[in-house]
């Protein structure tokens, strides 16, 4: 039985933003994205939520972090 | 009479041009690593749950790193074998809560967390202004330390640290295929996280 073109378009969203999709499914989700705007949406939101998260997640090193890191370096294999 | 050749030896000029050798490679390696500890960084803060933790992990994982530079391969990837380094001591430590099969709840969809979002706010909140709007940056942060450990260590990797998932399979020491599967079911917790804390 197949999938609804949406809930099949659903199953490969993930690896069509990670772009680990075979060249047929590819073209299968693209084709349905460019017909789709429920689907369009959905992408955009996906696409947005990663970048958001990424965002939101990343914490610069703190201010002195590197000072005690070159303070390891030249570390005996015995110490 | 003959020569003695004594083969055991080497030359003294030999033996400093090798140290010497050695002290430049040591110290490429170090600047190397060096320039990567903010990607490390980055990492580890999102694998431990506070910052001062974090910092102890990543002076942890240099002074290993320097310890063991020569099992380093150059010319492989230096990233990977410092945050393989950085996930070993991490369940070393005992951070990680367990290695059993995770069990999260994953009844939901991918598209789980948008069609929450559009039926509380209508088709037009999924845009990309109105997304930044409902979703505030520390629910994000706080969602993604509520995922199980064996979930939220790829997608850090993968969605934060920017690894491939042969590197994050690689670093973690699992096959390709877990690091995938793991990595589906942690963004749809993390959605489910999400939907929980910042819709509700």
């Amino acid at each position: 039985m197949s999938l609804d073109p949406c809930d099949r378009c659903e199953e490969l969203m993930q690896d069509f933003l990670d772009r680990t999709l075979t060249d047929q499914e590819w073209k299968e989700a693209e084709t349905h994205l460019l017909g789709c705007e429920y689907c369009a949406r959905r992408y955009r939101f996906e696409e947005t939520l990663r970048r958001y998260v990424k965002l939101s997640a990343v914490e610069r090193m703190p201010p002195g972090l590197m000072a005690k890191l070159e303070e390891l370096r030249g570390l005996d294999a015995t110490a | 009479m003959g020569t003695v050749v004594r083969m055991s030896e080497p030359e003294p000029a030999t033996e400093a041009r090798r140290i010497a050798a050695e002290a430049r490679d040591r110290a490429r390696f170090e600047e190397e690593a060096l320039a990567l500890a903010d990607q490390v960084y980055r990492v580890a803060r999102r694998l431990v749950g506070a910052r001062e933790e974090a910092e102890d992990l990543v002076q942890e994982t240099y002074a290993r790193a320097f310890r063991s530079w020569r099992s380093f391969t150059p010319g492989t990837n230096m990233r990977a074998w410092l945050l393989r380094i950085l996930t070993n001591l991490n369940v070393d430590r005992g951070r990680r809560i367990q290695r059993t099969p995770p069990t999260q709840s994953l009844e939901e969809t991918d598209y789980f967390l948008a069609n929450k979002v559009a039926s509380a706010a209508g088709e037009e909140a999924l845009e990309e202004d109105l997304v930044v709007e409902r979703l505030s940056q520390d629910s994000v942060v706080h969602a993604l330390s509520e995922i199980q450990p064996q979930f939220r260590e790829v997608v850090v990797l993968v969605d934060i640290g920017d690894f491939t998932y042969a590197d994050a399979a690689q670093i973690l020491d699992v096959p390709i295929g877990t690091v995938m599967s793991r990595l589906h079911r942690g963004r749809r917790a993390l959605k489910q996280k999400l939907a929980e804390e910042a819709l509700t």
